[in-house]
């Protein structure tokens, strides 16, 4: 009997030990490097022709190029565009993880903590020293709104220092979790399908059908959603507020 | 009582938490559509910070969903 969390396990498919650290080349870092592979091929191949009426191929590339420009541009502004190429990095890669674990038999490398977390923990500090490089300790009033009595402050400012450092926790439980959570769901109904049998087992079948169409537009939403939030922490570490 | 009976109680109670997202994604897309309907030229820029919205009101789910999860199966 296959339990629906099996999807999940690690699988090591070369072994390999640095300095007695386990470094093997897993089932994840497969579906990484595809991912990452698929992704340059879309860009070098589609902006190989240059051409200035775009074909295909070409449109796609431009496309998730102006998408990800756009949002730096509406959220972090001008000071935002030497960023672009991190949360465009950021996007592509998460957008490609999560859609290639649509592929059945497929491993989707987002669904575990201690990849998101990682990207998550990157943002976080990479957030912060940038908001101290460029303001100093001034950086430090972003806990302080203005205008606000100093009876309140008092309040407000440890909520304000709490809720900023839980942010990587946030940004890495919400993509982790919602991978996860898909999944699992698939694979029960997917039992199902099998238990209920010929007779009755089309309705869980037609609900797998259309959540798994729902979980390609989450699977691009959390890797928007990662996308504009980091956009919107830059935002707060450059602009403090304004 | 023993500790499995303790962990499914509290996985069931952590999913309390639900009923609140579910009042808050409603809200989102009544809003929306409301919105919508008011002024129906500003449809691109209000959907995708609803759909924002509705992603940041999602994940508070999964929050939910992750601590119930954590009672089931770490403690």
């Amino acid at each position: 009997m296959h339990s629906p969390m099996e999807q999940f396990e690690i699988k090591r498919l070369l072994h390999l030990n640095l300095f007695g650290i386990d470094a093997s080349f897993t089932n994840s870092s497969t579906w990484m490097v595809i991912a990452v592979i698929l992704a340059t091929a879309v860009f070098v191949w589609g902006m190989r022709q240059r051409a200035l009426v775009p074909g295909r191929l070409q449109s796609v590339a431009e496309l998730g190029y102006e998408f990800v420009a756009g949002m730096v541009r509406d959220n972090v502004g001008d000071g935002g565009k030497k960023y672009f190429p991190f949360i465009l990095t950021l996007f592509i890669f998460i957008l490609f993880c999560n859609v290639l674990g649509m592929v059945p038999y497929s491993f989707t490398p987002t669904s575990h903590i201690v990849v998101t977390f990682a990207m998550a923990a990157f943002v976080f500090v990479g957030v912060t020293i940038i908001g101290f490089a460029r303001h100093g300790l001034h950086f430090l009033s972003l806990f302080v709104p203005k205008g606000v009595p100093f009876a309140l402050l008092l309040l407000l400012v440890p909520i304000e220092i709490i809720s900023y450092f839980i942010r990587p926790f946030s940004l890495s439980i919400r993509l982790f979790a919602n991978m996860l959570a898909g999944h699992t769901m698939l694979k029960v109904f997917g039992g199902f399908v099998v238990m209920l049998g010929i007779i009755g087992g089309w309705a869980p079948l037609a609900f797998i059908v259309v959540f798994t169409g729902l979980e390609l537009l989450i699977a691009f939403l959390q890797a928007y959603v990662f996308a504009i939030l980091t956009c919107l922490y830059l935002n707060d570490a450059v602009h403090l507020h304004h | 009582m023993d500790a499995s009976a303790a962990k499914l109680i509290g996985a069931g109670l952590a999913t309390i938490a639900l009923a609140g997202v579910g009042v808050g994604i409603g809200n989102i897309f009544a809003t929306l559509v409301s919105s919508i309907a008011r002024n129906p030229a500003a449809r691109d820029q209000v959907f995708g910070i609803g759909i924002l919205g509705f992603a940041l009101t999602e994940a508070v789910a999964l929050y939910a969903l992750l601590t119930s999860f954590l009672l089931l199966f770490t403690f």
